[in-house]
């Protein structure tokens, strides 16, 4: 998959942030290849989430710059797309209003946005939820909302700010399943934020490994036997646990 | 309320106080409180009067227009200032003193600016209504999930989107509060309005009342304004409660 040069479907260059006195991004520079998917893994407020939302557009970068598709970001845009760790769903509308809320920014019209919603409803296994409040739905089924919101604006780039943290462990196993499928299948690029280990090695094409503040990337791991396999059988690989052992190796003496 | 083990309905102390009410009035204590059983027949005999329904009709259209006023300025006003740091910090002085200044000592100032017409007991309704609309709105919109305001910027939200789309539906519980609590406050203006300003609607019928020490009247009156602004607020509680579903779990 690797062997070939692929394409950047988002650079960050020498991006520099501080909030205040706090230095949370120090000179980071990143490539995203084109239809894979890289987790930032860190330590929680190594900033992982100021970097996406510089690459989303929500925050301005101090200095340095962020490319998607070789064009500077200057604001949040339709070729990204954010899936938020606390689902950001709006309790008075119902899981179709939603999914289409995106679409409806977008002024399309009501019957065709609902069509498109409808079947990214069903691509999540929410159907039948279609016109539930999100506080009628559990946490897992609230993220499938916000994931299928975010698929049915049809971004290249997708977001993803621990979207699974917090859910239940064996809801965040199935979604990290579903995760592998929809990268398969999807041809999209997605930026996935976690600061769990198994997490990262398990779904991702790359792993950047994120160093506390002020940060920086200190290592790019690139899994490459085990990710066409089965997904049952990923855990048991070989390849698979060197690598979380080994990124545990390189985080540990952060953690005090 | 509780009595030897059975639930009462809501509000069924009121028939406690009617009935004291009646008695009091039966044997006469006061000219000044008749007993019910005659306000209510007084009610009845003036209720359909062109004179009383002429009142009524001035009374519900200052209030109307009065009050819509409240709300078309204080939502979005309150949007604003939850919204923007810069624009509260200007306005929300003047928004608590005028929330708990004594606005009766106003209205003389009004009937300079604005005359002694349905103008100036609009402005006065309004006056008193719009501060806590306001004040609630703001506290509405501050408490909103940031995340949300962050969704809507990324999927392209407009400035505009995020008002209409966002901040409105996110603060509307607090909103409705404040309306609720703004037109209880609103039926105090439109009253004192037509006290001072110029002698209509309900305001002239409890002029006439009193003056002439027909008690039985001024309450006939009195019951119904308690009885319509009691019923505008059971309204408005009552969307409050469709609201409440998402009002709790918003965070
Ligand atoms: N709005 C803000 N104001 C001040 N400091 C912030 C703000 N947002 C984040 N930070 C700080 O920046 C650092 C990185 O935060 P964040 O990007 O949220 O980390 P992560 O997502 O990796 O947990 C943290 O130390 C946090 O306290
Ligand atoms: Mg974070």
């Amino acid at each position: 998959m690797d062997t070939t040069i692929t394409e950047n479907a988002v650079a960050v260059r020498n991006v520099y942030k501080n909030y205040g006195d706090v230095e949370a991004l120090r000179d980071l520079s990143l490539d995203f290849p084109k239809g894979q998917l890289t987790s930032l893994l860190g330590p929680s407020g190594c900033g992982k989430t100021t970097l996406l939302k510089i690459i989303a557009g929500l925050l301005p970068a101090d200095s340095g710059e962020v490319l998607v598709n070789g064009k500077p970001v200057t604001g949040p845009g339709p070729d990204r797309a954010f899936v938020f760790q606390d689902f950001a769903l709006m309790p008075w509308a119902s899981t179709i209003r939603n999914v289409a809320f995106g679409l409806e920014l977008r002024g399309v019209a009501k019957s065709e946005r609902e069509a498109v919603a409808e079947k990214y409803i069903a691509a999540v296994g929410l159907t039948g939820f279609e016109n539930s409040y999100p506080h009628e739905l559990s946490g897992g089924m609230r993220q499938r909302v916000g994931l299928a919101r975010a698929l049915s604006v049809n971004a290249e780039v997708l977001l993803m700010d621990e979207p699974f943290s917090a859910v239940d462990e064996q809801t965040r196993r199935k979604f990290q399943e579903d995760l592998l499928g929809l990268v398969q299948n999807e041809n999209k690029t997605f930026l996935f934020v976690t600061h769990s280990i198994e997490e990262a090695v398990y779904v991702s094409n790359q792993v950047a490994i994120l160093l506390p503040r002020p940060s920086r990337v200190s290592e790019i791991i690139r899994p490459r036997g085990f990710r066409n396999k089965d997904v049952d059988s990923i855990r048991r690989d070989p390849e698979y646990l060197d690598l979380v052992d080994k990124i545990w190796a390189s985080l540990k003496s952060y953690v005090e | 309320m509780k009595i030897f083990g059975y639930q009462l309905p809501n509000m069924s102390s009121l028939i406690l106080w009617g009935l004291l009410w009646e008695f009091v009035g039966q044997i006469e204590l006061t000219f000044f409180l008749p007993p019910l059983s005659a306000i209510f027949a007084t009610l009845w005999e003036i209720g359909g009067t062109p004179a009383f329904l002429k009142a009524l009709r001035e009374t519900a259209q200052a209030f109307a227009i009065g009050t819509t006023s409240a709300i078309v300025i204080g939502v979005p006003v309150g949007i604003l200032m939850g919204k923007n740091r810069l624009i509260d910090e200007l306005l929300l002085p003047w928004v608590n003193i005028f929330l708990s200044a004594p606005l009766t000592a106003l209205v003389p100032v009004l009937m300079v600016l604005f005359g002694f017409g349905l103008k100036a007991i609009v402005i006065t309704t309004a006056l008193f209504a719009v501060w806590i609309i306001v004040l609630n709105t703001r506290a509405g919109v501050m408490q909103i999930n940031r995340s949300l305001i962050e969704m809507a910027r990324s999927f392209g939200a407009s400035p505009f989107d995020a008002f209409t789309k966002i901040y409105f539906w996110a603060a509307l519980p607090e909103i409705l509060g404040g309306v609720r609590i703004g037109f209880i406050r609103g039926v105090k203006g439109v009253i004192i309005g037509q006290l001072l300003i110029s002698i209509v609607g309900f305001g002239a019928l409890f002029e006439l009342y009193a003056s002439n020490f027909l008690m039985k009247h001024f309450w006939a009156v009195l019951l119904v304004l308690f009885a319509l602004s009691f019923l505008i607020a059971e309204f408005l509680a009552w969307l409050e409660r469709k609201v409440e579903y998402y009002a709790a779990s918003r965070n």
